[in-house]
């Protein structure tokens, strides 16, 4: 473990979580790749280093720690695996929406709003921080589409006789 | 007394799942359980009164010293014959009730009920009694909302369940603190030595808040009207011998031992049950349901048994239990007086009434016997009780006594004016002219006819036992003695009689008779100023306001913490992954110095090529560039890991590197190129933040481990073991296919599911263009050359030669499947930029899923087969051959396992292509193909 590759790790992470944090799915991705570049550096610099860990390429002193290589082996080709996932997501979305862009839940914007309010536009586009000009349009869409539409009421109910419930 | 119990659980459920069995057999069937009951109680009779009790154990659970023990004394004896009684009665009522409908049901429910009842007043233990007392909520929900298709039944039984729910589950809580400071979940053994403290005096208000809701006392009464819109035979079992009696129960039981010992319960009680007497009144007299007449005249009854249990003298506990028995026998007769009075008549609002003749004289007389029962009218039962009553509070005995007493008075008189109206509603004295409002009936529109005797006897026989105990009350001496002795701990002697001489309980019920007279004749004006009382919030307005306020409340938290944005979603988990281990970090003394700067100088070009790139991938907005950045920080990586000893990681990484960014490029190639800025400054601000919190942290983490021992004892072993155990020298890969070859086999089903689920999402639902829209090759697109072609398919050989070797020799040298697939991979790779998807669609005949299911097989049947000889699951095995020309090979099982390693990762990369490789329309997007040309429409060839 040296100061410089510290460093360098708790750079990249920094770096990968002001990208995660973004709204687009190719720059979350991105920032998926520099994290799992921090985590690899982090690990193996809490081996050690040395020769290749190969037995008889040097005395067992020598070798350089052959367990945080192994696990991180497979993290690397995971993450691929994972990026390839992300990424097909990322090409789903411009199939249906023409971007990347990861977008409120409807519902639960619905229900942030107070079912079936309405807010000023700019002051809810505010709010959000969510400068998508069809998000209001969508958000209704939504809530046409999910209308309860119950039975009508077979009987009135048994009301006492004095007015009260 | 548990077989009886088991025999109501047994025939409930039976008749429940018969639920089409004729009536003739399941009315008989449905009886058994209430006789069974009396039965029994018949047999211990003698005992009871003899002050003894019966007593029954079975171990439950005895880790928590928690034990079913039934016990019957005195005052449980008379709980089992109401619960029972009024249940052969109801019972017998029901079959004539449901007439031809299926009644197997209803009886099936209604004997479950009366089981959980039964077992509500004999269980000793408390947990056992809250058990019982949740299956009366849960059954009486059940029963409420019997006809569910009306939603007034659905929403009632919500009510009852909610409300009654609720009041259990304090009920519980007050249960568990009583039982923990008495060190005993023994009823009786509490109530001997009652504990004392504060907690005990919170228990008691939770055990009382739960009986308040059972018992329908105000101001959580709500439920109890509501449930009116059950068949009269459930109401009329419910209102008179269970459910609604289990917070009576209770309440008798705690009195006598704790109003004295706590300051709070008598004033808590008594104000509740006298409210409650007064408010159920007043509500009774404005009612034209005969039901809802009755139903309110039930929370004004319970209110004054609330009040004679609840003080816990001696004489008030007798009265209760007087009054429990006669408000039983006289308020199941009336509910089934109404149920016949609907089913002859099609209504049973008392303003469309009709008039009933002479055939109708049982029930008249059942009904007027009754409702003097009711109103106290010497020579009936209800008289006697009501009397005791009075007397108890005449003596003194409380502080308060006479406010009380003259609140009783004024109940009783309401009670009186509200039993005239039902008498009076009865014989039409409220009938308007047809065509008018109203309520119809559960059975409207059959016309008017007269009940069957046998619809009529089970409230014949309640009413005769009214008149009897009202006559000779001496019967019920010693039987309500023993009740009463019970619930005191002490002797108490009884002479019960109709007449006493003139003292002031005669006048005072001479009173009450008298203002309810008055109230009746004067109903006029008394009904606008009752009116006038339609503004005061009642209970089912205080019940809807908490629903609504939870359900509101419900959303506005679901709304903080659900908010449906990703980037708050991660914004939280990582800002809390940072700040708590580095709050962590700064409190633990792990830093113990800094550890050397530098390792070596070759990394600082290193991790400065690294850092550039990566910070160009945070600020370029250009998509694909970030995504060059990115890749050309992979290869800084494994140029660190060359440095560090790390060749398989190298490889790896490299390999990984070139396919993923030919994976970005496939996929960013239909983006819009750059991202446009649309965050506020403030947002921008807050990512910064968490970015650095984080970074701070994991450096802060880093030193704190860099800076530990470090023992590697498990690298070193690892090390030694590599070639005995493993057969390899390569130890990172012996580590992979061996010592954690589970974890290689997890993290490659992993991968497969990861592949399944990109082509699942990229291509499901798109047909692939017929032409290409974004067209690689051809017009518009790169030209394929020859030479290019030649060049790739020479390297595309090579390098598949090459991944071979490496995933063979990977056990000894670096390599093994992992890397030796990615290698095939980028074959694949070149063979796609040179060809396009339809070349590699041609490099096998397998199909992409295929590979990587063989992938994951072989890798499994090697992990598995060792079982077949009794080795563990992947265990190594090694095999020396000597093979002609090519020498001494030596073969290890593990080999199997890696090939399975390098197929799924082949598999994976196929995939990939065949998730973006090709080109798709998406819905919406016009076919070229279908456009019409001008040639082909008639009009253009018109000059």
């Amino acid at each position: 473990m040296s100061v410089l590759l510290a460093a360098a790790s708790a750079a990249l992470f920094s770096m990968g979580t002001y990208l995660v944090l973004q709204r687009k799915l190719s720059r979350i991705i991105i920032g998926l790749g520099l994290l799992t570049h921090g985590a690899n550096l982090l690990f193996i610099t809490a081996g050690r280093r040395g020769l290749p860990a190969l037995v008889g390429a040097g005395d067992v002193d020598e070798l350089s720690d052959p367990l945080p290589q192994a696990l991180m082996l497979t993290a690397i080709v995971i993450s691929f695996g994972v990026t390839a996932f992300l990424l097909a997501l990322a090409y789903r979305s411009w199939l249906l929406t023409d971007d990347d862009e990861v977008e409120h839940d409807l519902s639960d914007l619905d229900i942030l709003l107070g079912r079936g309010g309405r807010e000023d536009d700019a002051d809810l586009l505010e709010r959000l921080d969510d400068h998508d000009t069809d998000l209001l349009e969508r958000l209704d869409d939504h809530r046409r589409d999910h209308e309860l539409h119950l039975p009508p009421v077979d009987e009135p109910p048994l009301e006492p006789e004095d007015g009260a419930r | 007394m548990s077989l009886v119990l088991l025999l109501h659980a047994v025939l409930g459920a039976g008749l429940l799942l018969a639920p089409r069995a004729p009536r003739a057999v399941a009315v008989p069937v449905s009886l058994l359980g209430p006789v069974a009951a009396l039965a029994w109680w018949a047999a211990n009779l003698h005992t009871v009164l003899d002050g003894e009790v019966v007593e029954e154990s079975r171990r439950w659970v005895p880790q928590l010293d928690l034990a079913v023990v039934l016990r019957v004394d005195g005052f449980a004896a008379l709980m089992v014959l109401i619960v029972s009684g009024i249940g052969v009665a109801v019972f017998a009522y029901a079959g004539a009730y449901f007439g031809s409908e299926p009644v197997a049901r209803t009886l099936g429910l209604l004997t479950l009920f009366s089981g959980a009842m039964l077992g509500v007043v004999v269980a000793d233990s408390l947990i056992v009694l809250y058990g019982f007392w949740e299956l009366t909520s849960i059954t009486s929900f059940l029963l409420i909302g019997q006809k569910f298709q009306l939603a007034a039944a659905r929403s009632a039984a919500l009510q009852a369940i909610l409300v009654t729910g609720a009041g259990g589950l304090a009920m519980l809580f007050g249960f568990v603190i009583l039982g923990h400071q008495a060190g005993t979940y023994r009823l009786s053994e509490i109530l001997a030595q009652p504990p004392a403290g504060a907690l005990v005096g919170l228990a008691l208000v939770l055990i009382a808040f739960g009986a308040f809701t059972k018992s329908a006392q105000y101001p959580f009464h709500g439920w109890l009207p509501g449930a009116m819109v059950a068949p009269t035979p459930v109401s009329a079992y419910l209102h008179s011998a269970t459910m609604v009696k289990a917070g009576v129960y209770l309440v008798a039981r705690l009195a006598p031992a704790f109003a004295v010992l706590f300051a709070g319960w008598r004033p808590l009680v008594v104000v509740v049950g006298l409210l409650s007497m007064v408010g159920g009144g007043l509500r009774a007299l404005r009612q034209h349901d005969l039901k809802l007449l009755l139903a309110f005249g039930t929370v004004s009854q319970l209110g004054f048994m609330m009040v004679l249990f609840g003080v816990g003298t001696e004489a008030a506990t007798l009265a209760g239990c007087a009054v429990i028995l006669a408000h039983a026998l006289f308020k199941a007769a009336l509910f089934m007086v109404v149920g016949i009075v609907d089913h002859g008549t099609g209504t049973r609002d008392v303003r469309l009434l009709p008039r009933l003749g002479s055939e109708w004289r049982l029930v008249r007389i059942a009904a007027v016997v009754a409702a003097a029962s009711m109103a106290g009218v010497p020579l009936a039962f209800g008289f006697v009780a009501k009397e005791l009553g009075f007397e108890a509070f005449l003596h003194g005995g409380i502080g308060g006594g006479a406010v009380v007493l003259g609140v009783l008075v004024v109940g009783s008189a309401l009670t009186a004016g509200y039993a005239l109206r039902f008498v009076a509603g009865l014989y039409g004295r409220f009938r308007v002219d047809p065509g008018g409002v109203g309520i119809a009936g559960d059975d409207a529109g059959q016309g008017v006819h007269a009940p069957s005797i046998s619809f009529v006897a089970p409230a014949m026989a309640l009413t005769a036992l009214t008149v009897v105990f009202g006559l000779v009350p001496g019967l019920l001496d010693g039987f309500l003695g023993a009740a009463a002795s019970a619930l005191d701990l002490a002797e108490v002697t009884v002479h019960l009689a109709l007449w006493h001489g003139p003292n002031a309980a005669l006048l005072l019920s001479a009173v009450a008779l008298s203002v309810g007279v008055l109230i009746y004749l004067r109903r006029r004006p008394i009904d606008r100023g009752l009116s006038l009382g339609s503004a005061v919030p009642t209970g089912s307005d205080g019940y809807h306001a908490v629903v609504d306020g939870l359900l509101r409340g419900a959303d506005r938290v679901t709304g903080i913490v659900q908010s449906g944005s990703m980037p708050v979603y991660l914004g939280v988990i990582l800002a809390t992954a940072a700040v708590l281990p580095g709050v962590a970090l700064i409190t633990s003394q792990a830093w113990d110095g800094w550890p050397t700067v530098v390792d070596t100088w070759v990394q600082v070009p290193i991790v400065g090529l690294l850092l550039a790139v990566a910070l160009g991938a945070v600020l370029l907005r250009h998509r694909l560039s970030a995504a060059l950045l990115l890749g050309v920080a992979g290869y800084a990586m494994a140029a660190l890991f060359v440095v560090q000893g790390a060749p398989d990681l190298a490889l790896t990484q490299a390999a990984v590197e070139t396919l993923g960014t030919v994976l970005f490029v496939l996929t960013l190639r239909r983006l819009p190129a750059r991202f446009e800025r649309r965050s506020t400054r403030r947002t921008r601000l807050l990512r910064v933040v968490i970015a650095l919190l984080v970074g701070v942290t994991v450096f802060g983490f880093a030193m704190a481990v860099g800076t530990d021992t470090d023992p590697r004892d498990v690298s070193t072993e690892m090390v030694e073991r590599a070639q005995p155990d493993g057969h390899g020298a390569n130890v990172v890969n012996v580590i992979l296919v061996d010592f954690r070859g589970l974890d290689t086999l997890g993290e490659i089903t992993v991968l497969a599911v990861a592949a399944i689920g990109a082509v699942a999402l990229a291509r499901a639902g798109h047909t692939p263009r017929p032409e290409p829209g974004i067209p690689l090759f051809g017009p518009g697109g790169t030209t394929r050359h020859a030479f290019v072609e030649v060049v790739v398919r020479g390297l595309v050989y090579i390098a598949f030669v090459v991944s071979i070797y490496l995933l063979m020799a990977g056990h000894n040298d670096p390599g093994g499947g992992f890397v030796g697939g990615l290698v095939a991979g980028a074959a694949v790779a070149l063979r796609y930029l040179a060809g396009g998807l339809d070349e590699v669609r041609r490099m096998v005949r397998l199909k992409p899923w295929s590979i990587l299911g063989l992938g994951v097989l072989i890798a499994a049947v090697t992990a598995t087969v060792p079982l077949l000889f009794g080795e563990p699951v992947l265990q190594n095995a090694a095999w020396h051959l000597d093979l002609p020309l090519i020498g001494e090979v030596s073969l290890t099982s593990a080999l199997f396992f890696d090939a399975g390693v390098y197929l799924v990762v082949v598999g994976l990369v196929f995939m990939v292509f065949e998730a973006f490789g090709g080109e798709t329309t998406r819905p919406g997007d016009r076919q070229p193909g279908a456009e019409p040309t001008a040639g082909s429409h008639p009009e253009a060839v018109q000059p």
